[in-house]
């Protein structure tokens, strides 16, 4: 940025301010006793212009920008020693609203420099106007305005009523130029100045001086910044306090306007250009601005706000205003300013916890944003509360905080940090929703922090329906558009404008209820009656049934140099959320023309919005024309992005975070070739099939329809060199393509399941159906049915044979090259074992060959490392000598499994390339970083199958395969593994074997003397009861086969352990039952530990707050625990000790462990269960510890520079983390928010604090959508006859007495018993009607839900069922666990104390990672 | 000089348009009869259902085995690949890929079957970019045999056969690409049925298509107009025009006559607003009669001229710059060419072995854009005349269409161009015109 050039051209311009452009009548001098200072004429700027060139009335003088445009600014000024800062400004006055205590060095300053101060008021009066009628005011503030034609400030010290009445004077006046108001506030998120701050807002009326500047100055300033300076003050003034409408409007009127003009100084000539106050006047006052606050205020209070402030003076009424222009002007201004951005210090947003819709992706995004800052040597901030994530490994970012990534927390870290820079484009919809409330709140110009890459208003327009739909509409392309409406007459009129088929969608989750299609006004007017009477309101959308959806990725640079690195085509058409869709890649049943079309209109779609980096553009495409409409874009990166980027090999994350620092596409290097531009489209010689991973089968109640909105939990991708072999590659969970059994087949068929592929398979192999019949029904494209009919062929052939024997070798062939896995081809012939399958192949001479994902098809030679298996193909690509130690990685994303393994995976690798060893990672998940080529040697993207994993081991003859760092997935071939001569490096597979199996595990957990819980293998419901009298309920029901809903299950009682047994799940034989003994109340801990040869190398013990019972993966961590005494502590070591030495463990392992108090002081500790491999807490130990756990496991593994054993748990420390589950209950429609023995959260997010109350407090905060209730909100609490009575009673007295809310309970009977209780409760009544249920919610002020029932609903009339149901669907905060809600509710009360001794100093959380363990370790 | 006029408003002419329609496409411009013509193809019945065995040899000794799914035939040519990922009707339908046999990098070919012979309002080709398939022969990884679109007519294989092109599928392409991309492209054979058993690869005849004039082969053999009633008029040197290029041209209101390759243009240069110079297939050293007529006219003619592709290499060597041939040529849709005027990099589609040498430009000419892969040559402008041309393919099909402004920018000089001469106002269409389509069964 060229700010110093501007400067000095401004300096030699010989454009002066022309008094009569701003003439103000004059008014009598009226004395005023306010007045303590004589006023004194100062008119030094009156001068006449000395040139009068052609433009010379368009131009603006570079003096009057300062003084239209000088800024409010919020400082503790007058106390501190900051007025040097005046001079900058170029303030002639000061008009000070009470006399402070102002230093005396500020006085000399002031005299020294000329500049004049007038005061009203006295010193120490509080509120000095309060006596003092308006128009005394005003005739003051008209003398001191009429005599003065230059800058003045006015400077209101911390008082609102003060500002408000200046402001209200002012207005009353009209008498806005040359006026600058100098606020001083202190915290703008501080309750009190928030309110102040509204105050300002509604006093201030914003749009009359806007109407005045854009009808007398709005033309003639042509000032970009100038524009940008007042857009964040409407923006804030949209605040929900009164016609926010018309403000929008205005903003837009007025910003066209002013961008035209702006566009044209651009264009007029040279000398105008350089002295036209642009974008970089805006910079150069924002850092301006940092820098006097850094350097002269001190860094505690002083802030230097909103840049705004203007001029005007007459009435005038307002004409037809022009309409509001959108994109292209975005884009143009932006081409003007096409250099590098000036940065030193760069704030990343992550996304947060993992929740379906927002997963893995954007740890990938996020990451390779900051390797390419690294690279471009800036400095790197990294906001993100999730602790298992690879980007927040200390290798990355300069500088982490594991804090919330809301608006609130990113504030304070801008204010701590003061960062130049910010990107928000790569951590999902949570950091972009951040970016733009935080620009409208005017923060990012306060803080002079620049958005990097794609502007605000791009973002805005992105996210804005309507405002989308009219800027697509200004360049003619067509987009898909839904209105919402409240009535049906509304409905009808909406439709008549869409043109029927028109589809009815809900807003509300009502599980599919009310949505449907409607040819005609009769069949809509039906429809809509019956939706409306269900949801208040439902969206009216045309109807694309059975339309192909296809994606671009479409990158652009600054300077408009755009390229579509991918484009996709989902299997299934338009109507499922493209998450949920199966994807290939590159589009296949697209010709030249509709692939060129659609590529033309998503470049001329980034070009109009003016998109700096990448955006994903999707579309329907109608399948039997050349119609086509936009559905959405995506000005971020997101899941498709990643799953582009994996697909071509094209770093998209990484090229969009150069651009975003003002590189050009073409500057910037291929990095797969290094030696081509990446101004390229990759070409793909593959295919990429993707399909999504649903977890439904967890959840009990859950709707099983997908549709608009996404439900998978992750995906799993892909490379073939025929659709067939991709798509049977792609999940090793299943065997290929394979029919499952739907009774009803036609309506599985038509309504898309997430398990509509084996409905598919349903009907092509069994069935028979006919391609055409099986296009009907699922509309999806008959090219990809035929492919499926390929695979169908071979099947029927292959059991056709029935020997193994008799399989020709062509077939054989065949099969292998259309992606049948061994175990599949063993499956579909008689006696056949896939080890059998195996050995034939390999006899024959067929095996895979690996080919290099290039981005170019071989045209070029590169260098890359990113590689797959085919059968279709005669030779490799590379060659094989590295003998390199492969890490299997932790697959798809799933509950249970996610992020955590794959940062044991990144860590593995990172570790083994420290020692010097050449590294092969296997994975083929698209939302990881262990699938970036950069992270590794070799990176095979493959499933992780033992097929597979064996194939690449013998052909790479790898030194040695890792097990152990990728979850369970690669742990369940280990055995298999190391039985075909692999070298499985570690904890042998035998003894892995040995813990997983329960006999086995038992008897030795017997024989090193280490206590468990009764447990037993049961073949029948009889014997199950008979056990479960035995020991006693409750107890833990672990079946292995389950019918429906969750399959672990507490049974307190003996009516529901035969509930449990008879109608969710089957028990024979063949299908046995574990029964363990339930204990409880007890307290759960989690050891993880590394060991070597048997000896515990480290060990770390979290602590959960929730009591045993639910899933270590839904518990809240805490660590490191200072509740358990060192007695339990040298305990839990020993058992770790006896556990490490009877597994003969090498690398990591897990346990957890169960601690019951009993009456005698003395507490049990009971091994409930152990995993010989790294565990999800992990990452979460490693960061809080300041140890890396898998570095030392690594070194444990290859045996190679292993430190020596030490206790980190003795090591006393100064703060305590905690790490909180995420859940996705919005998502899964129907789902029981209830936590239990069986995993439900989708992610986690971890905080530090000085305690764990604080901790805590940041913690909950990052999940999504939590929300703190608000002082004197409404709060709902529940319980069931399980519940705690004293968790139950403690809750509502600190609630209600302590914390002055009222409480609501969902029945009678609890209100009874909290009121006999002496607790003032009222019962609300939750009707079945959603629009009821939401009203009484509403009209109570419900703001938060407490429910503490321990039993799962057993059906959805449950009250405690509708109560948590409730909360989720209509976005209140939830807790429904006992511990922790009484953990929150101590923790808010904590805070809401803190806060109110508001001393104007950051909350104490505001600390970095390092600051909290101390620099070195991270 | 005899000029066909296509005008299908007009009801008289529809009878002799539907004829010419039948029997020719640009790159075999003859006044024959439909009677008179015979089509290059063999009839649909000889699609065979079981694959024949067809084997690739290339002349480097390589050898690939794999299954027939086009005509029964055996041909040689220069083998080269692409690496668009879509539009094979387009690319193999255009005549700069005559002689050569084609590798498609992308592994999934013939998905959307073949289109039918749709024509605009103009009677250009809405899918083909010449009447018939100008490739000896393709390859693929992975045919479809069952295609799915809505504009297809027959499936790539059925086409292919009707044509009398071999294809070959089944063959590992990635490999294919490796060796033309290390050793150069190189002459192949594509053996299909009883030959493709013979693996012996002593004593295989090699074709060398570069050596034949391959620019005469497809070039007009008469002028040929279109949209006679446009503003401009524009002279086209069809050295094997694509159809897009005329529609590119007419579609913007221009009204064009296309001129058989070694036409001499100076004869008629003041007929003309324009004068534009095609894309063809092979070594522009065996046009060196265009290359004459192509300096002489830039002698004596002032007005506007551009170029595509062979265009731009005879223009080239018209100005005094030397030709090279490429190791593998630039083949494909994803090729990025820098704009040396204003530094912004385009994605274009790109079909080209030889190359102009331009280390050192004649004067009076710089370079207009450089590839910004291999810094090769990607077009020539005059420093001070109208006179420009590209190598790669602005008209796109298949390919993408962000250069498509260069037809805007060479018309708007001609019509500059013209407005300064005539001093006149002229009809300008606001946008490309409607394509209709029309179909002739």
């Amino acid at each position: 940025m060229a700010s110093s050039t501007d400067e000095d051209n401004i300096q030699e311009s010989h454009y002066h301010f022309n008094a009569s452009t701003l003439a103000l009548p004059m008014k009598p001098l009226m004395d005023s006793n306010l007045l303590q200072t004589s006023l004194q004429s100062g008119l030094s700027w009156t001068a006449k212009p000395t040139n009068t060139g052609e433009d010379d009335e368009e131009l603006i003088p570079p003096e009057n920008f300062t003084m239209v445009a000088t800024w409010v600014y919020r400082s503790s000024f007058p106390k501190k020693k900051n007025f040097p800062f005046l001079k900058k400004l170029g303030l002639k006055s000061i008009l000070t609203l009470i006399l402070e205590d102002y230093p005396e060095q500020n006085m000399k300053f002031l005299k020294a420099n000329d500049i004049k101060l007038f005061q009203f008021g006295i010193a120490g009066n509080k509120e000095p106007f309060v006596h003092i009628p308006e128009d005394k005011i005003c005739d003051a503030l008209s003398v001191i305005l009429d005599r003065r034609n230059h800058p003045l400030l006015i400077h209101c010290n911390k008082g609102k009523h003060r500002t408000g009445c200046l402001v209200g004077c002012l207005r009353k006046l009209q008498r806005w130029s040359l006026t600058s108001i100098f606020d001083e506030y202190r915290r703008f998120s501080h309750p009190k100045s928030r309110s102040m701050d509204q105050q300002f807002i509604e006093l201030f009326d914003a749009s009359q001086v806007w109407k005045l500047v854009d009808k007398k100055l709005g033309a003639e300033l042509g000032s970009i910044g100038f524009s940008t300076m007042y857009r964040g003050l409407y923006q804030r003034a949209q605040s929900p306090i009164r016609s926010t409408v018309s403000y929008v409007k205005h903003t837009q009127n007025v910003s066209a306007k002013l961008y035209r003009s702006f566009h044209h100084y651009q264009n007029s000539n040279s000398t105008t250009r350089r002295i036209i106050p642009t974008t970089s006047n805006l910079y150069r006052g924002s850092s301006l601005a940092r820098n006097s606050s850094n350097s002269q205020f001190g860094s505690s209070t002083a802030r230097v706000s909103y840049h705004f402030y203007s001029t005007a003076i007459e009435q005038h009424k307002s004409e037809a205003e022009p309409p509001p222009i959108y994109g292209k002007e975005v884009s143009d201004v932006i081409l003007q300013h096409a250099t590098k951005v000036d940065v030193k210090k760069v704030l990343v947003v992550g996304s947060g916890g993992l929740s379906i819709g927002q997963a893995g992706e954007f740890d990938y995004s996020g990451s390779q944003a900051i390797k390419a800052l690294k690279e471009s040597g800036i400095q790197t901030v990294l906001v993100n509360p999730n602790i298992a994530t690879i980007q927040t490994s200390h290798a990355l970012a300069d500088k982490v905080y594991f804090l919330p990534c809301t608006i609130e927390y990113l504030e304070y870290i801008m204010e701590r940090e003061r960062p130049d820079g910010i990107l928000l484009t790569f951590g999902g919809q949570t950091a972009l929703n951040c970016g733009i409330k935080l620009n409208s709140m005017g923060v990012f110009s306060r803080l002079g922090v620049k958005v990097l890459g794609t502007p605000i208003r791009t973002l805005e327009i992105s996210e804005d329906r309507d405002e989308f739909a009219k800027a697509l509409k200004e360049i003619d392309i067509p987009v898909a558009q839904s209105v919402a409406v409240e009535t049906v007459d509304d409905a009808l009129k909406a439709a008549g404008e869409i043109g029927y088929p028109v589809i009815i969608r809900s807003a509300f989750t009502l599980g599919g209820l009310g949505s449907g299609f409607a040819e005609n006004s009769q069949e809509l007017h039906s429809l809509a009656t019956k939706s409306l009477s269900l949801a208040p309101q439902i969206l009216v959308e045309k109807s694309m049934k059975g339309w192909k959806e296809v994606e671009y990725e479409v990158v652009r640079d600054a300077v408009n140099n755009c390229i579509t690195v991918c484009n996709m085509e989902n299997f299934d058409p338009l109507g499922i959320h493209t998450g949920d869709s199966i994807v290939v890649a590159p589009s296949q049943t697209l010709s030249d023309e509709e692939y060129h079309m659609l590529r033309t209109a998503a470049i001329k779609i980034i070009r109009h919005l003016g998109v700096v980096g990448e955006c994903n553009v999707q579309y329907a495409l109608n399948p039997e024309s050349l119609e086509y409409k936009v559905i959405e874009v995506n000005a971020r990166l997101s899941r498709s992005s990643a799953l582009a980027s994996k697909a071509t090999g094209y770093p998209l994350a990484f090229i969009a975070a150069k651009i975003a620092l003002g590189h050009t596409l073409p500057e910037l290097r291929n990095s797969v070739t290094k030696t081509t531009t990446a101004c390229f489209e990759p070409s793909l010689d593959y295919i990429v099939t993707k399909i999504p991973r649903w977890d439904l089968s967890k959840f009990q109640h859950v709707h099983r329809d997908i549709g608009s909105s996404m439900k998978s939990v992750g995906e799993v991708m892909a490379v073939g060199r025929t659709f067939e072999e991709s798509l049977q590659k792609v999940d090793p969970s299943f065997k290929g393509f394979q029919a499952q059994q739907f009774p009803e087949l036609d309506e599985v068929l038509s309504k898309p399941t997430d398990r509509r592929l084996f409905a598919i398979g349903q009907a092509m192999i069994e069935k028979g159906y006919s391609i055409d019949q099986i296009h009907n029904l699922t509309k999806v494209d008959k090219w990809f049915l035929h492919k499926l009919g390929n695979i169908v062929d071979i099947q029927h052939e292959l059991e056709r044979v029935e020997l193994l024997q008799n399989v020709p070798d062509y077939l054989l062939k065949e099969a292998k090259r259309k992606g049948f896995s061994d175990a599949q081809i063993a499956s579909l012939l008689q006696n056949t074992t896939e080890d059998e399958v195996r050995a034939t192949r390999k006899k024959h001479g067929i095996t895979p060959f690996v080919k290099k994902i290039d981005t170019l098809a071989a045209e070029f030679p590169a260098y890359t490392n990113y590689l797959y298996t085919t059968y279709n193909a005669s030779t490799h690509d590379i060659d094989f000598n590295d003998n390199g130690t492969m890490v299997l990685g932790s697959g798809v994303y799933r509950i249970g499994s996610s992020v955590e393994f794959d940062w044991c995976g990144v860590s593995t690798i990172r570790a083994l390339r420290e020692m010097g060893t050449k590294t092969v990672m296997v994975n083929y998940n698209p939302e990881t970083v262990s699938t970036d080529f950069d992270e590794c040697d070799r990176l095979y993207f493959e499933e992780l199958s033992f097929e597979r994993v064996m194939d690449i081991y013998e052909q790479e003859n790898a030194h040695g395969v890792i097990v152990s760092v990728g979850g369970q997935l690669p742990q369940n071939i280990a055995l298999r593994l190391h039985e075909n001569k692999a070298n499985v490096l570690g904890t042998s597979p035998v003894m892995i074997d040995n813990a997983e199996d329960r006999f086995k595990f038992s008897k030795i957990l017997d024989q090193i003397g280490v206590d468990q819980p009764e447990w037993k293998e049961l073949t029948s419901s009889e014997e199950a009861q008979d056990f479960a009298e035995k020991v006693g309920y409750p107890v833990l029901v672990r079946p292995s086969y389950v019918l429906s809903g969750a399959a672990m299950n507490v049974c307190h009682t003996s009516e529901a352990l035969h509930k449990n047994l008879s109608e969710a799940t089957l028990v024979s034989p063949l299908h046995p039952v574990v029964i363990t003994k339930f204990i409880y109340p007890a307290e759960e801990i989690d050891v993880d530990a590394v060991a070597h040869k048997g000896k515990l190398l480290v060990h770390a013990v979290s602590e959960h707050v929730e009591n045993a019972g639910v899933h270590s993966g839904d518990a809240t961590l805490v660590l490191p625990s200072r509740d358990l005494s060192g007695e339990t502590m040298s305990r839990l070591k020993d058992i770790a000790e006896k556990v490490a030495k009877a597994f003969e463990i090498t690398g990591p392992f897990n346990m957890q462990i169960i601690k019951k108090n009993n009456s005698d002081g003395e507490s049990e500790l009971k091994v409930i269960e152990c995993n010989l491999r790294a565990s999800r807490s992990f990452p979460f130990v490693s960061k809080v510890l300041g140890l890396n756990f898998i570095d030392v496991a690594t070194r444990a593994l290859l045996n190679k520079d292993v430190p020596q054993p030490t206790d980190l748990m003795v090591e006393k420390r100064d703060y305590q983390a905690v790490k909180v589950p995420q859940f996705s209950w919005t998502r899964l429609q129907g789902a029981d928010p209830f936590l239990g023995v069986e995993m439900a959260s989708t992610g986690e997010v971890a905080c530090f604090g000085k305690d764990k109350y604080e901790a805590y407090w940041s913690a909950i905060q990052s999940t999504q959508n939590f929300r703190v209730p608000k002082p004197g909100s409404g709060i709902l609490i529940g319980k069931d006859d399980l519940t705690n009575e004293q968790d139950f009673v403690n809750l509502a007295n600190m609630l209600s007495k302590d914390l002055n809310h009222p409480i609501y309970t969902s029945s009678p009977s609890v209100t009874r018993f909290l009121e006999l209780r002496g607790i003032h409760a009222k019962t609300l009544d939750l009707p079945e009607d959603k629009k009821a249920l939401l009203h009484a919610f509403k009209s109570n002020h419900i703001d938060f839900v407490f429910n503490l029932a321990q039993v799962r609903a057993q059906n959805v009339s449950d009250i405690n069922y509708i109560s948590r149901r409730s909360a989720v669907d209509f976005g209140i905060p939830l807790v429904n666990d006992p511990k922790c809600a009484l953990l929150f509710v101590e923790s808010l009360k904590r805070k809401r104390e803190e806060r109110a001794k508001f001393d104007g100093k950051l909350p104490s959380e505001i600390k970095s990672w390092a600051e909290y363990i101390g620099g070195n370790k991270c | 000089m005899q000029v066909l006029v296509r005008n299908n408003s007009s009801a008289r002419l529809l009878r002799s348009l539907q004829r010419l329609i039948f029997n020719r496409g640009l790159a075999t411009v003859t006044d024959h009869t439909v009677s008179e013509f015979a089509p290059p193809t063999v009839p649909y019945a000889q699609v065979y259902s079981k694959p024949l065995p067809a084997t690739l040899k290339l002349k480097t000794g390589q050898i690939f085995q794999g299954t027939s799914f086009g005509a029964p035939t055996s041909v040689s040519g220069e083998a080269v690949f692409t690496t668009s990922v879509v539009g094979y009707p387009e690319s193999m339908t255009d005549p700069s890929y005559r002689g050569q046999i084609l590798t498609f990098t992308q592994p999934l070919i013939g998905n959307y079957g073949v289109p039918g012979l749709f024509k605009d309002k103009f009677g250009l080709m809405e899918y083909f970019e010449s009447d018939r398939i100008q490739v000896e022969g393709i390859i693929v990884n992975d045919y479809a045999t069952k295609y799915s679109h809505w504009t297809a007519v027959e499936s790539l294989g059925e086409w292919c056969a009707r044509h009398g092109v071999p294809a070959i599928s089944g063959v590992d392409t990635r490999a294919i690409v490796h060796i033309l991309r290390d050793q150069g492209s190189t002459l192949a054979r594509l053996d299909v049925g009883e030959e493709a058993h013979n693996l012996d690869t002593t004593n295989v005849k090699y074709e060398d298509p570069n050596t034949r004039n391959l620019v005469a082969e497809v070039s007009t053999k008469v002028p040929v107009s279109y949209n006679p009633f446009g503003d401009i008029k524009i002279a086209v040197i069809d050295c094997g025009v694509k159809q897009n290029i005329l529609r590119s041209l007419v579609g913007r209101g221009a009204s064009v006559t296309v001129l058989p390759w070694d036409f001499d243009f100076t004869k008629v240069a003041d007929q003309f607003d324009g004068l534009f110079i095609s894309n063809g297939p092979g070594n522009p050293k065996n046009a060196i009669r265009s290359v004459n007529i192509l300096r002489k006219t830039l002698e004596i003619y002032q007005k506007p001229i551009f170029g595509i592709c062979m265009g731009n290499l005879l223009l080239g060597m018209a100005a005094g710059m030397d030709v090279y041939k490429l190791r593998f040529g630039n083949r494909g849709h994803n090729v990025p060419a820098i704009n040396m005027t204003n530094g912004m990099c385009a994605i274009t589609s790109q079909n080209h072995g030889f190359a102009l040498k331009d280390d050192i430009m004649p004067i009076g000419w710089k370079k207009y854009f450089v590839n910004a892969n291999d810094g090769s040559n990607e077009g020539i402008q005059h420093i001070h005349r109208p006179v420009r041309s590209v190598q790669f393919h602005p008209e796109a099909k298949g390919g993408p269409q962000d250069t498509e402004y260069l037809f805007e920018e060479f018309l708007a000089q001609v019509r500059d161009a013209k407005l300064k001469q005539t001093g006149t106002k002229i009809y300008l269409p606001e946008t490309l015109p409607k394509q209709e389509a029309t179909i002739f069964a």
